[in-house]
């Protein structure tokens, strides 16, 4: 759709529902975009993707936000990289690319993110231990910088800029499309190996001693156990299916492309249904239906990587007040923080409904790019104000142990602890004040921030 | 910004020297990192009120503000923290007057009348256009349950609260759809200086039991509060009470 001017602001939210602000919405072209920057108004401009972003980071409160620019694809060149708008989502990228053989090298926990907000975000998945990051797969970045020019950014030619840019939360320019690499499948399918751990120090040991054996490897937890069986949980992991693992109606069609969701939560409850009964009931039964050790399951791309993708709008189950991710990352030696944070969350008996443990690899030079080599755990709250002292003490724990928390997901952190978390941090500020000094590209998370 | 879960980083006290505004700028200084704007009369006990505050934990700007000065409220709200944003304002003026001169006393009426209804009307006009420009923000104003039923005991001061009320709620609805919100607070008898003396009506409450209702309305979004909650109930069994029968009850 072409810009045909705003319709006036609209109060928009995270996909955690938590925050929301009024901002004027704008469906731009690729060629409206510097026109845009160039037009934005005291307040700023941030691009917004499929709001996805737990927190406030494609908010812009009394500014403009730019929708995503229209989709657009390939086509695949031979040497397996493939052009995309920064509006395409991953969703559409996978169903072009499976037939032909090909997918995402990082994909995150859903489909529906955009290409611009995975390279701003620089989301990661459950290949990060040998795949990095979104930014590691990308060959060159186009950019419309706050100035209005535009600028195709590769590592090689401008490092400075690329890697300001990936993990840059979209405040170094409006990325409008991207050249990125993707990996050879030939199935659509996963074969998958399931293991239930019955304590942390088995769930870790298991980790590092075989994570690198398999392309993907992720392990839920359990937040209601306590005790001896503290941080039970279960482990999955796997590789891309060969052809000759596939048999009956699987095999007909190898590379059948994943579909839309298929329920829909239609409107929010008046009151959160994501209640400590609900969660414990779901966590005894999720842990208990796992098998001790299952090998060789086939499963497909939106049951092994996108579950919550079947249920659109899931997030409204949280009701009005909506709900907070947090996310820590603590090198491998600093386990004791994972475990200490799990401790908290049990004895206090917060309700957590998916909690996320994974062993990141060696994090790339993104200034502001979120892994770095650990363990990163991920868990979801319902919003409440009694959290903010918990939260508070994660952090402290987190920054003593060299660690940070995720600004995609983040909506609450404590501006002072952001500079210890990310040691670029300066260099990023210095930075906009020279590409930006009238401050054109703002968000809500700039400005909690101070970024 | 007010963070996901509550927390506002700058708040504007307007009359913030009363025991409920301190009170909740306590409440929200708990957390670290809280910038507010003090605006009332100069003085002592402005300077107390601000230290209250910093030793809290909180970074203060002093500003002066008249209630009665209505033509100087837009410039003033305008200004106020230069290059910030106010996340929450609070609207924490008012007098509550000798309820017998109030009514009889002409100077003394319209004193009441501009310091609890002109005033906070002027103020919420400024307020709600800067909210709105900034696309967020929460607007508290502190109505009372004398608003509700306007009582013959204290009807000068029931009658302005009453005004008053409606239209911080009309603004409410007037904002929908702008980002920024307002919050109504009706308490119901409360222990400060402005009630020292008085015989505590029943279901008191303390102003720190006022800004913990408050904290917590504002982090989940709720437009329109009692306090204590049981005040609720209690307003709307009143409210219909036939008026041959309210006169003769002894509240």
């Amino acid at each position: 759709m072409p810009d045909d001017g705003p319709l006036g602001p609209e109060v928009l939210t995270g996909w955690g529902g938590a925050v929301r602000s009024a901002g004027t919405l704008h469906h731009p072209t690729a060629a409206d975009v510097a026109r845009r920057l160039g037009a934005a108004g005291p307040r700023g401009l941030i691009a917004r993707g499929l709001g996805r972003s737990y927190g406030d980071p494609a908010l812009n409160a009394g500014g403009d936000v730019l929708a995503p620019l229209p989709t657009a694809i390939g086509p695949l060149a031979g040497d397996g990289t493939v052009e995309v708008s920064a509006g395409t989502s991953l969703h559409d990228l996978v169903r072009f690319l499976l037939p032909r053989g090909r997918f995402v090298p990082v994909t995150p926990g859903t489909r529906y993110v955009t290409v611009g907000g995975a390279l701003a975000c620089d989301v990661h998945g459950k290949s990060h231990h040998r795949s990095g990051s979104f930014g590691d797969q990308v060959v060159s970045v186009d950019l419309v910088l706050p100035d209005g020019t535009a600028r195709t950014v590769t590592p090689e030619t401008d490092a400075e800029l690329y890697w300001a840019t990936v993990g840059g939360m979209g405040l170094t320019g409006v990325i409008t499309g991207a050249r990125l690499r993707t990996v050879p499948v030939e199935t659509a399918y996963l074969d998958t190996t399931t293991r239930r751990l019955g304590d942390l120090d088995a769930v870790l040991a298991e980790m590092v001693a075989s994570d690198d054996d398999y392309a993907y490897s992720v392990a839920w937890i359990d937040t209601d156990a306590r005790g001896s069986s503290l941080g039970r949980a279960v482990l999955s992991r796997g590789d891309h299916a060969t052809r000759d693992q596939l048999s009956g109606r699987s095999a007909a069609d190898p590379l059948a492309v994943p579909g839309p969701p298929r329920v829909t939560v239609p409107f929010v409850p008046p009151v959160g249904l994501v209640t400590r009964p609900a969660v414990r009931a779901f966590n005894e039964l999720w842990f208990h239906k796992a098998p001790r050790l299952r090998t060789g399951e086939l499963q497909t791309i939106s049951q092994f990587f996108h579950p919550l993708d079947g249920v659109a709008h899931w997030n409204r189950l949280y009701g009005p007040r909506g709900f907070v991710q947090y996310q820590l990352v603590v090198p491998e030696h600093r386990d004791d923080v994972v475990r200490s944070v799990l401790e908290q969350v049990s004895r206090d008996r917060h309700p957590t409904f998916l909690t996320v443990l994974k062993r990141f690899g060696p994090g790339n030079p993104g200034w502001l790019s979120f892994p770095t080599a650990g363990w990163t755990l991920a868990l979801d709250f319902p919003a409440r104000r009694d959290l903010a002292p918990m939260l508070d003490r994660f952090d402290e724990e987190v920054v003593a142990a060299g660690g940070r928390v995720y600004l995609a997901k983040d909506a609450r952190l404590r501006p002072e602890l952001l500079p210890a978390m990310y040691p670029r941090l300066a260099d990023f500020r210095e930075l906009r004040d020279r590409l930006d000094p009238e401050r054109r590209l703002q968000s809500d998370l700039a400005r909690r921030l101070s970024l | 910004m007010i963070n996901a879960l509550g927390q506002p980083q700058t708040v504007l006290l307007l009359g913030g020297t009363s025991d409920i505004a301190l009170a909740l700028g306590r409440s929200w200084a708990r957390q670290p990192g809280l910038y507010v704007v003090l605006a009332a009369r100069p003085g002592t006990r402005r300077e107390a009120a601000a230290e209250e505050l910093r030793s809290a934990g909180a970074e203060v700007e002093e500003v002066d503000f008249e209630a009665t000065d209505t033509a100087a409220h837009p410039a003033l709200i305008e200004g106020l923290a230069a290059g910030r944003d106010i996340d929450v304002a609070v609207v924490a003026f008012g007098v509550l007057g000798d309820e017998e001169q109030a009514w009889q006393d002409h100077d003394a009426a319209v004193h009441l009348a501009e310091v609890n209804y002109v005033a906070p009307v002027s103020v919420g006009v400024c307020l709600a256009q800067r909210l709105r420009r900034q696309g967020h923000g929460v607007i508290v104003a502190f109505s009372s349950v004398a608003g509700e039923r306007v009582r013959r005991s204290n009807f000068a001061y029931g009658a302005s609260k009453a005004g008053m009320d409606g239209f911080y709620l009309g603004l409410g609805e007037a904002l929908r759809g702008s980002g920024a919100r307002v919050l109504v607070v009706r308490p119901g008898f409360v222990h400060t200086k402005m009630t020292a003396g008085r015989a505590p009506a029943p279901l008191s409450v303390t102003a720190e039991q006022v800004a913990d209702a408050v904290t917590e309305a504002v982090a989940s979004g709720d437009d329109l509060i009692w306090v204590p909650g049981a005040m609720r109930g209690v307003m709307s069994g009143l409210r219909h009470v036939p008026r041959a029968l309210f006169r003769r009850l002894p509240i």
